[in-house]
Order: structure tokens, then C-alpha cells, then sequence
């Protein structure tokens, strides 16, 4: 939200319009029979001659001739028939429609409400699925029939209208066309029989269709129509740069409950709202003394936000003591300047009991105007409100067995005696006085564990008892005891407010219980599936929990790589997924709107189906089937379904991205490997084959005779450069098996001691050059190994040691015992390795700094500690004092060599 | 003792296989070699020991190859002869730029670094005679009187095409990068235009090759340049 409202993006959208979507031209009337329907038939016939796409969705001619002439020659999307109750009803077939895509389709009537087993349920919905097709739509509208007029049409006329249209519509419909006759020929044309209207009966629109009615109705049609204008003119003006004034940022807020007047409220503060192009915030505030308890309460205020919600206004729930601190605390944090409130019919003494919440805001407002709304509601008649199928709602309407409901009195009763008789026994200790006001105990007992009624019953029972029994002359009700009655009013005065202190605190209780258990719930899952790393783990107890939490059978579809949803997860029963609810799951994974049972679109389904949604896309959809049998949500559960869902796609999300991290971390992780295998493979192979091919070609020039010593000197060359190319190829060839796992341990009992004596051998050559030391240690048991391969660590460590350092540099061999393991250190005088990488040598291509310092592959001592660790070694490096390098390797030993049986030892 | 008179070449190569090839090969050849292992080194030696020729590695350790031969050419004119790898055609064609004779590829024939050093060190020799004409087998380039002969017979050339012969016959059995030609023959305007060049190249080995799809005199140096033989 931006502090300071330049633009109205929902007006933005209008003008430039939302991508991909098509464009709304409404045609608006005052009333029925000005002419919407011809107007729009005229412009698309213009258009069609014109030559653009244009389709007939529905239209209703009512059987007028002027209006079906000018039918003809226009394409029809023949009307779908839809079965409900037994008899066949057309209704815009909206799927043949979107499969034709028109560039400009004709749906009359757009408040019109759809028959059950239509996708959605109202048209204006359907049209809405048109228009982000990217279908352009014309459709018509009397004023009547937008939610913000309703009430005052009704006012006017005196006719309330059932069937609205949310306020957006209009306000991102590309044009508004205004449709106007003068009011004496619309009179006119009503005598005439020529207007159709239905669901009235002839007397309510003979009352209807009266100059002043009309006149009044072509005056708000016409004034919003000019409001829109100007809305179009400012944003003109502001998206153009043209300097006017701007309206400064404002925030309207109102407040509203579960009365039906709220609705009435919401309407004017949404016109209020309209006309100051200010935000408009809805508030609800929860107390404990006010809490819905009934069902009807319930949704009463449900419709309430709802309906809240279609204006367009952002909802907020609070909770507290108090109504009025709570209203105003909010207005100061959100910046609100102007609150709407109603004024309830209460009579002036519950006023003065229970304090007015809106004197009280009124009080607090400094800086606020408070706009008070007086309620009408016994003007009007009230629509009665339908709930379908509201069989055995849950809750205060089961009959309890009589025992339950007579227990408390009996109980009082019983309580009442006991104690009468303990203060008959004690009357001499304690006196008249303190007898009076201990029973008031019993009073406060029942008061606290049964209610308002058996406190009072047991105030009754107190007083007369006392009166009766203990009052002189006892055993008598006499004039005197009159008096008695200020007692009897403080009994009850105490029944009545323990009693009512007692229910407000156990329904807060009760309230909170079930706050803190969904709170919790919500918690315990975001919890859990923070530290899983599998999907179908974290599926599986997301589907579980919100099972719990909501009470209802939750399922998870996800799409597969082609897009098609399928079921991941489900907390239990899913065998309601038939075919036709997999579909509305497909359905609302691809629009990434809510469908299924209470929503208002594909209300056949028996589930609720919502998108999971992240900004990177729509993760998946969430089923929600009920156990019992419910038509609309009530708000706690439906936001903490709204909780869970975004918990789920941010969970799935997550997982998502963390799969394609690693799967990018382990592809630029091959990236090097391979890049560094090639860069060794050109130079390592390449510095050999030079210096052969060098030695060959000389020794094939014809012109020069060598003398033996040169000629010598070159054959060395070749034979040492292709033995370094053997060992390179040798060496990539071990780690790429070693990699594969394909590397076979030929394992045996070997001593030390040979294996180093021909790793030297071998070496011979390089080593005779240097300073050489080879110390081992006596009596060294044997090990069990590769014979060739530690060979090869071997001769990699040597060759590594002469390559790291000078000729004059000294090179050493030392093996040991040390514990249970055979140490073997190799020792080279020379450059020290820094202390940072003496672990990173033994990575695969690893070579200190310059890659051109020394030749060798890199793989030497990958290659050496793979094979080490295969035996179940260590091998490692250390700088030898300042001025060498260590690297050492162990090997496990054996005390005893395993003998095997039977070799004769000499000959018998 | 041999047949080179001792000149004296300075191989700079990090490589030990390589410098002792080199040393080999080149001392039974009758030169005199002296190795070192890095550009530091190179650079010393080149003052102290004054050497004939030089043998650059481009891959060397301390300093970049490029980065010596930039320094040397600061000054000394001393031939020099660059050792690359197939990765490192770009630092070849700048080295010949900066002032490189030629160049050789690892992994090389012996026959060629032995004919290249031969070229480098006669034209150093030579450097203030004055050679008019060259004679190439059936080829005979008239400097002076901007003469062409093939096997006797004159040809002839547009003065573009005798421009880039004679350049090539200046240099003949070194290397002249595209760069070069270009420079030296249209501006230093024209130095990234190569397509010119080829266009001559191809009507100069049509004038003077036997065959000029199989040119014998006129030889492609791929990606950097053209030599004479």
C-alpha cells in the first residue's frame, strides 16, 4: 500500500489493460427496457461489418422485434442445456466459447445468476474467464444491479434486488456506455407491454415505473457514469504528466460485525471510499462478550466479509476487551482519517450500562472524523437470507435429555438443605448476619457451575429459606421481612453477574483453546517440514497436519513434468478423487483461482479445491473435503486454511529450488572437473609428446651424424617422455576407475619392505641423482594390501618429492610401527607448502598456485589418497620444520600373520 | 667444430625434457646452447651471455613469455624464436607482432626449428647487406628492378601483389603475421582486414606457383600468417 496514492492501480489496469486480457464494454442503463440489449447489438453489428470476430454468448431479446431483427446475420454460440430439479435450463455454454475465441463476444444480462452445475456461479464470473482468455466482451447492466447502489436503489424504488455485481467489474472495464431514454417514453414503452422484467410481479413494477423513480434512477445511473469520467480524466492526466490537483492519500475505515446492517455499512463507506478515491479497510473486532455464538451469527458474518471483500476493501480481524481502544489503535498504526461507523438500536439504558462503542471512539478520535450511520434496518425489508442445505447444524440446537437439564436444580436443591441444616445446628455462633451471607455461597456455586438460571432459582430458594427458617419469628413469613428483599436483590444482583462473569470467561476460554490449537497447529507444520528435505515426506505431513487442524480429508495434487495434476499426499480417505473433481483440480491449478464446494465457482464439486501459489507460479492445489456437510466456511477456519496452503507452496517451493540448487552446484562441479581434465590432458600429454617427436625428427635428419653420447642422450629423451606419457594415461585411467568403483583391492599379506624396495628400483634413475635416505624399521609385521597399488602411492610420492624440489635437495623414505598401524613417511628438503593447502594437494587436479609451475597432472596424489583410503588409511601432509615437506600415510597392521595350514616348512 | 660456427643460442624453457632435446639436438649441430628454466633467468642471460638467438617458451612460470619478449625488444633486436602450444594462437600471433622472427609449435619436428634458426640467424647476419635478388628454386625476385621470374619467364604483377612478395621475400623463411602484411602494405587501418590479403595471396600463387592449390614457395601459416620459401 503506498502512503501517498497517486495511482489507483485498478484504474491503470483499465486504461492500459492487463496484458493478455480482453477488453469489458458494459452497457448501462437506469432501468430495464431503456435499450441496453439494442444498443449492444447495434455496435456489434457495426463492428462485424467492420470485420472483426463477433459472437453472440447469450443474448436476451425477450421476445422484441425490433431487437431479434437485429440478430440476424450475427453468430450464435448455440446455449448450453443445463438439468436442474428435473426441468432443462440454457445457459452460456462458456467452454464452447472460450474453444471458439471471438475477438468480441455478446453476453447480455451480467448480473444474471447461473444455474447449479454451471461452472461458476454468477455470469459476471463467467465473463471475467472470457475476458483472460483474451476475449473482448460487451455485455449490459442496469444501474440497480451494481453492490454499492443496491441500497439506495431500494430506497428509491422500494424493490430490493437480489442479483449484484461487485464494484471491480466496472472499475476495470475498458468503457462504459450509457444508455438513456427520457423517462415519459420508458412509461411509455411499459404500457406498451414492450419491457419484461422477471421475477416481479405486474403491481411491483407498476409502482416501479414512476417519472420520479425513473428520473431518480437515470440520475445515479448518470452521475456514476460522470464519475467515472472524471476517474478516467485524472488518470489521464496523471499517467501523462499533466500537473492537477491530486487527491491526497486517504484511509477510510468502518467497522463491522455479524449484523445484517453491517452490510448497508459497507456499502456507504465503499461510496464514501469512491468518491475520495480512498482505501477502504474493513475491521471486525472480536470480544468475548460478543463473540457469533450461533450458526446464523456466524454466517452472518462471514457474508459480511465477504461482501466486504467484493467492494474491494482490505479486512482486519481483532481481538480485545475493548471495541473502541482496539478501533482506534488501528486507525492511528494504518494512518486511517476517516472511520465509519453504524449506530446500533440499543435503548438508552443498555447504553448507559454497557457504554456506547461509538461515543467511546468518538471520545478517542482526536484527529479522526467519525462518520455515524444511523441503522434503517426496520425499513427495509430484509431479503431472507437461504442457506442450502442446512440440515442439523452443529451446535445449540440438539435437544439435551430433560435428566441434564433438570440435574443443576436438583443439585442447588440438595446443596440448599445440607447447608440449611449445618446453619440451623450452628445459628448460635454465627448469627442472623452471617447466616445471611453465607448463602450467599451456595448462590455463587450455582451461579459459577450451572448458569444464569439455576443461580437465580437458587437466590429464590436462599432467601426464602432464610427467611422461613431463620428470620424471627422463624417458621413464618411476616411483614417485617420485607426488608428481606434488599437481601433477595443482592442475591440475585451476585447470581446474575458471577453467572454472567463465569459463562464470559469459559467462552473466552473456550475461544482461546481453540485459537491456541490452531495457532499451534499451524506452527508444529511450518516446524516439521522447515528441516525435511524429501518432497514427498514433506507432502505427506503437510497433508496430515492441516487433516487435524482443519477437521476435514485433505489431499495434495502436484503436476508432473507434463503439467497433468496428479495425487501426491492425502491424509487419509481420497476415494472421493473421481475424474470430475480431478478435473476442477486441473481446472484451478491452471487458472490459480479457488474452486469447489463455497466458493462460487464449481460449487458441484464435493471438495474444496485452492491453489497453492508463490510468486515463482502455482506449486499445486490443495483438496479440502469436509466431514460434515458445510456451505460456507467460517472465517477462523478458512484463514487458517489460507495459512496452510501458503505454508504448503513455500514448503514445495522451496524443496523445488533446493533440488535444482544442488543440481546446479553439482553441474558446476563437473564443469571444473572437466575443464581442469582438459587443461591436463593438452599440457601433460602434450610436454612428452614434444620432446619425443623433438628426439625422433633429430635423429631422422639425415644431414647430421650424432655422436653416440647425443644419440644416447635423445633415445633417453623419447623413452622417458613416453614413459611419462604411459604413467599420465596409467594415472587417469586408475582415477576414472576409482571413480566408477570398478577398482578391484588385490589383496595380500605383503611386508613393507618389498614394496618399497621396488618402488625405488623403479624410481632408480631419478633417485640416484639425488641425496637419498631409506630408513625401515625391523620386524615391521606385514600388511595387508594391494601389492601394485601401494606400489603406485609409492612411486606417486617419490615422484612427487623429486618434482617439488631441487637436485640438491635431499630426499627420504622411513617406515615404522606405531600401534596397530605401519607408518610411511616421505620426505622431501624444498619448498614448504602453505599451511592453507596442505589438505587441498590431495584434491583431484589440485596444483599449488601457477598450473605451470611444475608439470605433473594434478592426479598424483588424488590418485594415492583414494587408493590409501580404500585400505582403510590415512595419508596426510606436513611441512617439515621450515624448509620440506612431509607426506605420510598408515596403514592398519596385524600382530600375527594368518598361517596357512599345512605348508611343510623344508623338505621331509 | 660443426658447421654453424658456434653461434650461440639461449634456450628459455621451464621444461627440462625439452631444454635437454634442445641442447642435444643443437649442440650436434655446431651450436653453442646455454638453458635456463625461467623468464628471469632468460632476460640475465641474454645481457651476460649475449647469445645469437634466442628460444622463448611462451608457458613460462614466473614471468608471461610475451611479457620477456616485450622487455627484450626494449633493447636488443636479437632474433628470437617462439616455442607455443595449439591453445596459445592468440599469444603467438601477438608475439610475432611484438617483435617475434617465428615460431614453432609443440610438439615439433626437429628438421623445422633447425631450418627456422638457420632463417632467424641469417637474417640477423644479414641485416645491412643488401640482397637484390632472391632466388628461391624456379623463383627469382628482382628487388631492385622490381623484377618477377618463374622458371625464366617474367611475370606480371600489380603493384600490390609485387608489394606483398616482396615483403614476404625480405623476410623470406619467416613467418609475416596477417597483421604485418596488412600494416606494412595498405595502413594501419587495414590491419583486421585479412580477406584482402587472402584475395591477393590467392592471385600471387596463381601468377607464380606450379600449383596453386599446392603452393610450394607461398606457405600458409593457418590463423597466423604467410612465409616465403
Amino acid at each position: 500500500m503506498y502512503k501517498e496514492k497517486r495511482m489507483d492501480p485498478d484504474t491503470i489496469l483499465a486504461n492500459l489493460g492487463v496484458p493478455g486480457w480482453g477488453k469489458l464494454t458494459i452497457f448501462l442503463g437506469a432501468a430495464a427496457g431503456v435499450g441496453k440489449t439494442y444498443k449492444m447489438l447495434e455496435t456489434a453489428r457495426d463492428k462485424l461489418a467492420e470485420g472483426f470476430d463477433v459472437v453472440i454468448g447469450y443474448v436476451e431479446t425477450h421476445g422484441r422485434q425490433e431487437t431479434d431483427a437485429l440478430l440476424e446475420g450475427v453468430p450464435v454460440v448455440p446455449r448450453k442445456a443445463i438439468e436442474y430439479r428435473g426441468r432443462q435450463f440454457l445457459e452460456m455454454d462458456l467452454d464452447e466459447l472460450l474453444k471458439r475465441r471471438p475477438q468480441i463476444a455478446l453476453v447480455d444480462e451480467l448480473a444474471h445468476t447461473n444455474i447449479p452445475g454451471a461452472r461458476h456461479n454468477k455470469r459476471y464470473q463467467d465473463v471475467e474467464e472470457l475476458l483472460s482468455a483474451g476475449i473482448n466482451v460487451y455485455t449490459t447492466l442496469n444501474i440497480q444491479h451494481l453492490e454499492t447502489m443496491n441500497d439506495i436503489v431500494a430506497q428509491i424504488t422500494g424493490v430490493i434486488v437480489k442479483e449484484t455485481v461487485p464494484d471491480r467489474i466496472l472499475e476495470t472495464a475498458f468503457q462504459i456506455q450509457l444508455v438513456d431514454i427520457p423517462p415519459e417514453e420508458l412509461i411509455q414503452r411499459f404500457k406498451e407491454g414492450k419491457i419484461y422484467v422477471p421475477d416481479q410481479a405486474n403491481d411491483a413494477l407498476k409502482k416501479f415505473f414512476r417519472p420520479g423513480n425513473i428520473n431518480a434512477l437515470r440520475e445515479l445511473a448518470m452521475r456514476y457514469a460522470a464519475q467515472r469520467v472524471d476517474h478516467q480524466l485524472e488518470s489521464y492526466m496523471q499517467m501523462h504528466g499533466i500537473v492537477g490537483p491530486w487527491p491526497a492519500g486517504e484511509k477510510l475505515m468502518v467497522c463491522i460485525s455479524a449484523s445484517p446492517f453491517s452490510a448497508q455499512l459497507l456499502r456507504v463507506a465503499k461510496r464514501i471510499a469512491n468518491g475520495l478515491q480512498a482505501e477502504l479497510l474493513a475491521v471486525y473486532v472480536e470480544t468475548p462478550r460478543r463473540f457469533p455464538v450461533t450458526e446464523a451469527e456466524k454466517d452472518s458474518l462471514a457474508k459480511n466479509i465477504r461482501l466486504a471483500e467484493d467492494l474491494g476493501a482490505q479486512i482486519v480481524n481483532l481481538t480485545g476487551d475493548d471495541i473502541a481502544e482496539e478501533i482506534i489503535d488501528l486507525a492511528r498504526k494504518r494512518n486511517v482519517s476517516q472511520i465509519i461507523m453504524g449506530k446500533p438500536e440499543h435503548t438508552r439504558m443498555w447504553e448507559i450500562i454497557n457504554g456506547s462503542v461509538v461515543d467511546r471512539v468518538i471520545r478517542y478520535s482526536k484527529g479522526l472524523s467519525v462518520h455515524v450511520i444511523p441503522s434503517e434496518v426496520k425499513n427495509i425489508e430484509q431479503p431472507i437470507i437461504e442457506h442450502k442445505g442446512h440440515k442439523g447444524a452443529t451446535g445449540n440446537e440438539i435437544h439435551k435429555p430433560f435428566l441434564t437439564v433438570i440435574s443443576p436444580y436438583l443439585l442447588s436443591v440438595i446443596m440448599m438443605i445440607i447447608l440449611t441444616i449445618i446453619f440451623l445446628n450452628t445459628k448460635r455462633y454465627l448469627g442472623l448476619v452471617n447466616v445471611s451471607l453465607l448463602y450467599l455461597l451456595p448462590v455463587v456455586i450455582s451461579a459459577n457451575r450451572w448458569g444464569t438460571k439455576p443461580a437465580l432459582f437458587s437466590s429464590v430458594i436462599a432467601i426464602i429459606a432464610f427467611d422461613f427458617l431463620f428470620v424471627p419469628p422463624v417458621f413464618s413469613f411476616t411483614v417485617g421481612d420485607i426488608k428481606y428483599v434488599f437481601s433477595f436483590a443482592i442475591y440475585v444482583f451476585v447470581a446474575l453477574l458471577t453467572a454472567k462473569l463465569s459463562a464470559r470467561l469459559k467462552r473466552q476460554i473456550v475461544n482461546s483453546r481453540l485459537r491456541e490449537n490452531r495457532v499451534s497447529a499451524l506452527y508444529g507444520l511450518s516446524r516439521d517440514i522447515a528441516a525435511v528435505d524429501t518432497l514427498a515426506v514433506v507432502l505427506q505431513g503437510i497433508a496430515k497436519k492441516v487433516a487435524e487442524a482443519i477437521e476435514a480429508d485433505i489431499s495434495l495434487l502436484l503436476p508432473d513434468e507434463n503439467g497433468n495434476i496428479s495425487l501426491q499426499a492425502s491424509s487419509g480417505n481420497n476415494d472421493y478423487l473421481n475424474p470430475s473433481e480431478l478435473a476442477v483440480a486441473s481446472w484451478v491449478l491452471e487458472r490459480g483461482q479457488k474452486a469447489g464446494k463455497a466458493t462460487g465457482t464449481l460449487e458441484g464439486a464435493d471438495a474444496l479445491y485452492l491453489p497453492m501459489i508463490t510468486e515463482q507460479g502455482i506449486q499445486g492445489v490443495m483438496g479440502v473435503r469436509f466431514q460434515q456437510d458445510v456451505n460456507t466456511l467460517d472465517q477462523e477456519r478458512m484463514r487458517l486454511l489460507e495459512a496452510f496452503v501458503g505454508l504448503a507452496a513455500m514448503a514445495i517451493n522451496r524443496l523445488k529450488l533446493a533440488g535444482e540448487a544442488r543440481r546446479a552446484s553439482n553441474l558446476a562441479e563437473s564443469e571444473r572437473l572437466r575443464t581442469a581434465l582438459f587443461n591436463s590432458i593438452s599440457h601433460d600429454l602434450r610436454t612428452p609428446l614434444a620432446s619425443i617427436i623433438g628426439a625422433v625428427t633429430s635423429l631422422m635428419q639425415e644431414d647430421c651424424i650424432y655422436t653416440p653420447t647425443a644419440r644416447d642422450d635423445l633415445l633417453q629423451t623419447i623413452y622417458q617422455g613416453s614413459d611419462r606419457m604411459n604413467r599420465f594415461v596409467n594415472n587417469l585411467l586408475d582415477m576414472a576407475r576409482l571413480e566408477a568403483g570398478v577398482l578391484k583391492l588385490n589383496k595380500e599379506w605383503i611386508d613393507i619392505q618389498d614394496i618399497i624396495g621396488v618402488a625405488v628400483s623403479r624410481m632408480d634413475a631419478q633417485l640416484s641423482q639425488r641425496s637419498f635416505s631409506m630408513t625401515i624399521d625391523t620386524d615391521l609385521p606385514m600388511i595387508d594390501v594391494d601389492f601394485v597399488l601401494i606400489e603406485q602411492v609409492l612411486i606417486n610420492l617419490l615422484d612427487n618429492a623429486l618434482k617439488y624440489s631441487e637436485s640438491s635437495n635431499a630426499v627420504s623414505i622411513n617406515a615404522r610401527l606405531s600401534g596397530t598401524e605401519v607408518l610411511v613417511t616421505i620426505a622431501n628438503e624444498g619448498p614448504t607448502i602453505p599451511v592453507s593447502d596442505l589438505g587441498k594437494i590431495f584434491d583431484k587436479f589440485y596444483r599449488l598456485s601457477s598450473p605451470r609451475l611444475v608439470s605433473g597432472t594434478g592426479l598424483g596424489l588424488a590418485i594415492c589418497k583414494e587408493i590409501i583410503e580404500l585400505h582403510g588409511g590415512r595419508i596426510w601432509a606436513e611441512d617439515k620444520s621450515d624448509w620440506g615437506v612431509l607426506i605420510t600415510f598408515v596403514l592398519p597392521a596385524f600382530e600375527k600373520v594368518p598361517i596357512c595350514g599345512g605348508l611343510p616348512d623344508g623338505k621331509e | 667444430m660443426g658447421k654453424n660456427d658456434g653461434a650461440r643460442i639461449l634456450v628459455i624453457d621451464d621444461e627440462s625434457q625439452i631444454r635437454k632435446l634442445l641442447r642435444v639436438a643443437l649442440t650436434a649441430y655446431g651450436y653453442e646452447v646455454k638453458e635456463v628454466a625461467c623468464g628471469q633467468d632468460g632476460l640475465r642471460e641474454t645481457a651476460i651471455y649475449r647469445p645469437d638467438l634466442v628460444i622463448l617458451d611462451l608457458g613460462l612460470p614466473d614471468i608471461d613469455g610475451l611479457e620477456v619478449l616485450r622487455q627484450l625488444r626494449e633493447w636488443s633486436e636479437i632474433p628470437v624464436i617462439i616455442l607455443s602450444v595449439k591453445e596459445q594462437e592468440q599469444d603467438k600471433i601477438t608475439a610475432l607482432d611484438t617483435g617475434a622472427d617465428d615460431y614453432v609449435s609443440k610438439p615439433f619436428s626437429m628438421g623445422e626449428l633447425l631450418a627456422r634458426v638457420r632463417t632467424a640467424l641469417r637474417h640477423s647476419y644479414h641485416a645491412n647487406e643488401e640482397n637484390p635478388i632472391l632466388i628461391l628454386n624456379d623463383l627469382e625476385i628482382d628487388i631492385i628492378h622490381r623484377r618477377v621470374k618463374v622458371n625464366d619467364n617474367e611475370v606480371k604483377l600489380t603493384p600490390t601483389e609485387y608489394d606483398i612478395l616482396k615483403n614476404l621475400a625480405i623476410h623470406a623463411g619467416k613467418v609475416l603475421t596477417h597483421r604485418q602484411l596488412l600494416t606494412t602494405i595498405w595502413g594501419k587501418a587495414y590491419e583486421n582486414d585479412t580477406h584482402y590479403l587472402r584475395v591477393y595471396i590467392g592471385q600471387l600463387r596463381k601468377k607464380i606457383e606450379i600449383d596453386p592449390s599446392r603452393p610450394k614457395h607461398i606457405l600458409t601459416e593457418s590463423g597466423v600468417g604467410y612465409r616465403l620459401l
